[in-house]
This record gives C-alpha cells, structure tokens and sequence, in this order.
C-alpha cells in the first residue's frame, strides 16, 4: 500500500507547528494505524528527518495513550477503536491521512502529536477519596448492589482516559470524561459519601483546566473509543444540580417557628 | 441567591440557566401558536375576528382582580427577562468554548453531531433578530412598510402583511429557522437539566422532533393561508376590510 500522510509538526509547546506531507510506500494491510507511524520514523530517521513523537503504550487498546486525530476523528473512523486496533486495511490504498493531535487549550502540545493529559489527573485528584473499610477482609457480600446499576458503573469506569471525548467535542469539552468518572463512584454505595462533594469539585476543577462546555452534540460518545454514553453526561448533571440546589449548606441551623 | 450565583459560575449552571428560560420560551411558543389557531375560526356574532377578541383577551387577562395590562405585562417582562438570561449565558458559555480550543483541526469530521446543534448559534441570532422585528412589526406597528398596521386589529393587519409574498417568504423562512433551532434545543434542555437517561430518550427525543415540526407546521399555516388566499385578504390600503368591524366594540388599553 502506498500512503500520503499529513502529521502536524510542533518544536514544542511554544513553537508554531504545521502540517507537513510524506509520502509512505510498503504500508502493508495487516500494519496497524501505530505501526505505519514506526514505519515513517524508521523512513524519516533513515533521512535523518527527526521523528515523529507520538504516544503509545500497551497498543492492545486499554491504555489509552495512542492519542490521534485521523482524517478529523479521534482515533479515526472505526467506532469504539483506539488508533493501536485501527489497521492500515480500514484505509483504501493511495489514501491521503491527515494525522493531528488532540486539539484543546487544556492540552498543551508537547511535540507533534504528543499532548500533555495531565489536566484529567487534576480532575481525578480533585474528586479525592471515598471513605470505605478498611482493616479485615470484608465478605464479599456484604454491601448488596443490584447488578444493572454494577454493570452500569463498570460502563462509566471503562473510561481509559485518552481524551477523545475532547478532542472530539465541537467545543473541546471534557463533560464525558468528568461524566464518567463521577458516575463509576457515584453509582456506587461505596461512592455515596462523598457523592455530591465529588461531582463538585471534579466540575470545578475541569472548568479551572479551561475545557469547553457542554452543548449535546453527543459528538463524544460516537468517537469515545469505549464507546461511554451521554446517559453519564445527563446523571453528572443531576448530580451537580442537586449538589448545587437541593444539598443542604447549613444542616444544622437554628430554626424559627415565628 | 449565593448558591445561584455559585451555579452560574460554573458552566453546568449557566447551561441550567439556559435550558429554564429555554424551557419557558418553548412554553411561550406552544400558547402563541395555540392562540394563533383563532385566525381560522372566523368572526363572531359582533363581526370582530375570534383572533382579535383573542387578542383584546390577553390584554384584560387577571382582570377585574388585575387593572388592565398588568398580567400581559407580567407575562413580556418574564420573557424579556429568559430571552436576556438565555442570551447572556449562551455567550459566555460560546466565549468559553472559542478559547478551549485555540487552534483548530486542519481536517474535520463530524460522526455524530446534527446540523440543528452545530448551528444553534447562528439560528439563535436569527431568532434574535426576528423577535425584534416581529415586535416592530406586529405588536408596536413601527414598520407600516410591512402593512398597514392599526392596533387591536390583529387578524386585519396580518391579512395586509401576509398577503404579500416577500413579507410571508420570509416569516416562512423563519419558521423554518425556528424549527430547528427547537429539534435540537428542546431535547437538549431535558439532558442539561439531567431529566433524560436511556428508558425516557426516545420520548423524549420523540418529543422534540415532534413539537420542533408541529411550532413550525402550525405558524407556517398563517402566511400560507393568507398567500394563497385560503383565508380573506384585505388589500393592503386595509380599507377593504374582509370582517367589518370598528374597534369600538372592543375597549382598548
């Protein structure tokens, strides 16, 4: 197969980067989207070009380092598919790929395709601790959760952080990735303690990372290579209305008959 | 009031205020179109027009326990209020959006978003602009250039507007504009305001597509009918009125 690749080149955080066009022979169909790339670096290394810097770690599709926009798509154009399991065959031979990092102001490029993520670690940390047992083995059973709201949360917790949901998003919004991860705990009796705490802080902190706002394009869950629903979306803002409204401030207030 | 100003701070919040004032202008826009049907009903005994006794109505509402006015007043001054609040938080919340990606993608690709969403801005501003001139034009008279306009004959001074073609083209148009701006934006507010999970989506989806075409369908009935004479015209010097009436039948305010 022979490719025409456009990859966004950038120093570094400061530099202005631009697009830059290589023309790829010997692209098999089995290569995946990741090894075509080590293809080009071995090309442009050969031409003493300096590498393509991109992320990558388990390319088996659970890490979610491999962070590309293929041809405008995060991850490219197969659903529910990390760039590592998008194979060269999903490409017609001669294809022109545009290749680009995840575009948002809370995600700074690092170089080319490199983009520092450590704005969703701040919103991780900002939803702190749950308060659990701890000490002795607790028996398994104990804390009874009926199996549809487990399996739910276990849908939200699938979330691999890879950002998709905002480079993805019209308006750079991290509300998926949020949604997620206050809905796994949220869902939860574990979670409950600190639920309306949790989805406060995590909020507050993801607009303090200057994301983008919601407005229900559902552009996130289609490019959202776990495939996470907006239902999560819907739940976090529940959850944040009733923390914001209806959760008590002062519960302990005196009170006055007259 | 502390924990409002909290909740506007934070863009869930103004998105809350969106969808509330959203919710109160879709509201405003069911009993406009409902109130509208009247054109179709004819005139009463007296020879006033149903629409106008409709609109004379309106005008009395709350009375005798309210002087005149006072609730019709109540009612514009808490759409004046939503339309100001939903415009408000919707540029923020755009500002916001503009600098959380600064530089754009050099290719794009849609997989999910609707057109209706992706333009809510651009309909919005529309719609905007159209209120306005709908007010101008209908309900202070300040554009005579549309058609005569003489207060308190309502069904006589949409006659004399929509029987020409480049003033109903356009209100046609608008309604088009405003159908779309409602497919996304009256689905969206039940997910902003976190109502919408999926057991009600498709109701609720349902629900959308269903009032975005009916608000449409139903106000594109009157410069239609009026356009191709489906209802009496009066010509446009509005001296030939189709339903001979004086005002003075009807006390005005």
């Amino acid at each position: 197969m022979k490719i025409k690749l456009h990859v966004w080149r950038q120093e570094n955080e400061k530099a202005k980067g631009k697009m830059e066009s290589y023309d790829l022979d010997g692209v098999t169909p089995d290569m995946s989207f990741l090894e075509m790339m080590d293809l080009l670096n071995e090309k442009l290394i050969g031409e003493s070009i300096e590498p393509v810097a991109f992320d990558h770690d388990c390319r088996e599709g659970v890490c979610g380092a491999c962070s590309m926009v293929v041809n405008g798509e995060a991850h490219g154009p197969q659903r529910e598919t990390t760039t590592c399991q998008l194979y060269m065959r999903h490409f017609n031979d001669g294809a022109e790929i545009y290749v680009e990092p995840w575009r948002s102001a809370a995600f700074p490029v690092v170089r080319d395709l490199t983009v520092d993520r450590s704005a969703f670690d701040r919103i991780i940390q900002a939803g702190g601790f749950i308060s659990n047992h701890s000490g002795p083995k607790p028996e398994p059973n104990s804390i009874p959760i009926e199996p549809g709201v487990a399996e739910t949360a276990l849908d939200a917790a699938s979330c691999i952080g890879c950002g998709a949901c905002v480079a993805a998003c019209p308006n750079g919004s991290a509300m998926l990735f949020t949604a997620a991860k206050v809905s796994h705990l949220g869902m939860l009796p574990q979670g409950q303690t600190e639920r309306y705490d949790r989805v406060k802080n995590m909020t507050t902190q993801m607009e303090e990372e200057g994301f983008g706002s919601c407005r229900n394009y559902a552009e996130c869950e289609a490019q959202c290579p776990k495939g996470i629903s907006i239902a999560f979306i819907g739940r976090m803002n529940s959850d944040y209305l009733k923390a914001s409204l209806a959760e008590p401030v002062d519960r302990r207030g005196k009170m006055h008959a007259q | 009031m502390k924990r409002l100003k909290l909740l506007f701070a934070s863009s869930i919040g103004k998105k809350f205020v969106a969808a509330v004032t959203g919710l109160i202008m879709f509201g405003f826009l069911l009993g406009h179109a409902a109130g509208h049907m009247k054109i179709f009903t004819g005139a009463g005994a007296d020879g006033v027009p149903h629409i106008d006794h409709y609109g004379q109505f309106l005008k009395d509402f709350g009375a005798p326990a309210l002087p005149p006015m006072i609730a019709l007043w109540g009612a514009r001054l808490m759409l004046l209020g939503s339309v100001i609040l939903h415009v408000v938080a919707v540029l923020m919340l755009s500002d916001q959006n503009k600098k959380a990606r600064p530089v754009d993608y050099v290719k794009k690709k849609r997989a999910a978003a609707s057109p209706a969403a992706l333009y809510m801005m651009v309909t919005g501003t529309l719609i905007l602009a159209f209120i306005v001139l709908h007010i101008l034009h209908f309900t202070t008279g300040n554009l005579p250039m549309l058609g005569k306009h003489v207060h308190g004959e309502v069904y006589n001074n949409m006659a004399r507007s929509f029987s020409q073609w480049w003033v109903a083209i356009p209100y046609l148009i608008m309604m088009v504009i405003i159908g779309f701006h409602l497919y996304h934006g009256v689905w969206s507010l039940f997910q902003t305001l976190g109502l919408d999970n999926p057991d009600r989506n498709a109701l609720l989806r349902g629900f959308a597509i269903v009032f975005a075409i009916g608000v449409t369908a139903t106000f594109c009935l009157i410069p239609l009918s009026f356009m191709f004479g489906g209802e009496p015209a009066v010509d446009n010097e509005g001296m030939n009125r189709i339903y001979e009436y004086t005002h003075d039948k009807l006390s005005s305010h």
